[in-house]
């Protein structure tokens, strides 16, 4: 298993505001990783920095050893790192499978002299994009969806929704900013199994989640922020019991009134 | 070849206008991206900034035409014979009439479809929705606004003609009041809606041709922006207008 993504001494401020502050963390190809801490830990900051929306004051940061610092949103995309969002972010006015197409666009060669002249490689891409797309909202178990206006789907098939987009762009790192967020117990559990698939499929995923059942289900390795530093990494249940942790959760014992 | 043509002439002539039309409005808005749009998107987000650089854009453009053909109106040649074909009431439907509304019609028809079924339509209406995330789903912005441009030039280069065709005169400055028209054919349609706008610009040519009747012809510009007044403060969304709001979280 090689390392995929790989964050070394990455610091991120906002004005004097220290948002992550000197970050080593690394996931390995095939991994489900998740990035657990209190709210305004900088857990999607560091999202933001892979996918390119931020830039890191310092350090570094890879993608199977090639840099992705400086690099602009839709080229970090090309190199196959996809993301969902906390709120959701899909294009309500465009069909579900349309919304997936745009994803799956992202990887199309032939340009518009092809689409006008209405060349067989053009169509051959509009056809097998619109059959992937097709393929991934079965994936995530919204097929009969397919042409209904994104935003007129339930919120948790919204999620998984943004989900599908997320793969039509064909990661190899998929990012997934709290997917459970919202949903009722029967679908977490439905969320977890497609995770599962998802990583089986050869996709590595790393999450921001709150639910800890589910984290501690699903990952292979925890990582714990707190104010932007990392202050626990490990298997799960390593994590769980770690005293830092537990005290960046519940509060130190000697805070207790 | 003077004077008006007939037959398959005329159609070669009004194909070939077309075209000329079509390439150099194309050619126009290509430029006009790069130079009053480009610069100013990569430095704000402001729609305001776009908005006053499209303003002065069209100074300038009505400027040098005023400078280089004087300001004042010009002759169109005529290019087809206007036949009445026949009459509703004490309307006339002439053969110059019945083509302005069949080739509209047309080519809304091309756009909507092309809009709503291709892959740089998707593009475009992803960008239109939320450039941020479009960008994260790997869409060249860049690329889609600018053949978004060229697209808006090639439909202004047929209006051009058909405009042409029908009124026979032409001036330096005889697109800014039409320009103003069609923006408020598309607020009463509901901006970011095809077939809306389409029906806004039916709706408003009809009020304003049934205004001029009660109230006078001098009064035709001030009902259509009071149409205008009324929609922003009514129903910005117009007709069948896009939730704006949803779009931008």
């Amino acid at each position: 298993m090689g390392r995929l993504l790989e964050l070394a001494g990455v610091t991120v401020r906002f004005g004097g505001v220290v948002a992550v502050s000197d970050l080593d963390l690394h996931v390995d190809e095939g991994e489900i990783f998740s990035l657990i801490g209190p709210n305004g830990a900088g857990k999607t900051t560091v999202f933001n920095i892979v996918t390119g929306v931020y830039e890191a004051a310092q350090g570094s940061v890879t993608l199977s050893g090639r840099s992705l610092r400086g690099r602009r949103p839709h080229q970090v995309t090309r190199l196959g790192v996809a993301r969902t969002f906390q709120n959701l972010r899909l294009f309500g006015n465009m069909s579900a499978l349309e919304n997936v197409m745009v994803g799956a666009d992202a990887r199309h060669r032939t340009g518009i002299p092809g689409a006008i002249l209405g060349l067989p490689t053009h169509r051959a891409e509009e056809t097998s994009g619109r059959e992937t797309a097709r393929e991934l909202l079965a994936l995530v178990g919204i097929a009969e969806l397919a042409e209904d206006a994104a935003s007129n789907l339930s919120y948790g098939d919204q999620r998984r929704l943004e989900i599908a987009r997320a793969l039509a762009t064909e990661p190899r790192l998929l990012l997934l900013d709290e997917p459970t967020a919202g949903m009722n117990p029967p679908e977490k559990s439905a969320l977890q199994g497609l995770v599962r698939s998802i990583r089986d499929r050869g996709v590595t995923v790393l999450l921001i989640e709150h639910d800890m059942s589910v984290v501690m289900t699903i990952s292979d390795r925890v990582a714990v922020l707190d104010f932007g530093r990392k202050i626990a990494e490990g298997q799960p249940a390593d994590v769980r019991t770690d005293p830092a942790v537990i005290t960046a959760y519940l509060g130190a014992p000697t805070d207790a009134a | 070849m003077k004077g008006p043509q007939t037959g398959i002439v005329l159609i070669g002539v009004l194909l070939l206008c077309a075209l000329a039309a079509m390439g150099a409005s194309a050619t126009t808005a290509f430029l006009l991206e790069r130079v009053a749009y480009r610069p100013l998107r990569r430095r704000t987000t402001s729609r305001l900034a776009a908005l006053i650089s499209a303003i002065g854009a069209s100074f300038f453009i009505q400027e040098v035409f005023a400078l280089r053909y004087g300001r004042d109106i010009l002759p169109f040649p005529r290019i087809m014979n206007k036949t009445v074909l026949f009459h509703i009431g004490s309307g006339e439907v002439r053969t110059d009439k019945v083509l302005v509304v069949l080739a509209a019609i047309v080519m809304m028809i091309l756009l909507d479809r092309f809009v709503g079924t291709s892959r740089l339509g998707r593009g475009i209406r992803a960008t239109a929705q939320d450039p941020e995330m479009a960008v994260l789903m790997g869409v060249n912005i860049d690329r889609v606004i600018v053949l978004t441009f060229i697209l808006g030039g090639l439909m202004a280069g047929v209006a051009a003609l058909l405009f042409g065709t029908f009124f026979e005169v032409t001036q330096y400055n005889i697109g800014f009041l039409l320009g103003i028209k069609a923006f408020t054919a598309a607020v009463l349609g509901g901006i970011g809606n095809l077939r809306g706008a389409l029906i806004g610009g039916f709706a408003l040519g009809l009020i304003e041709s049934y205004g001029a009747s009660i109230f006078g012809a001098q009064w035709k510009d001030v009902i259509a922006f009071v149409v205008l007044v009324l929609v922003l403060l009514v129903r910005p969304t117009g007709l069948l207008g896009e939730q704006l709001a949803r779009s931008r979280i």
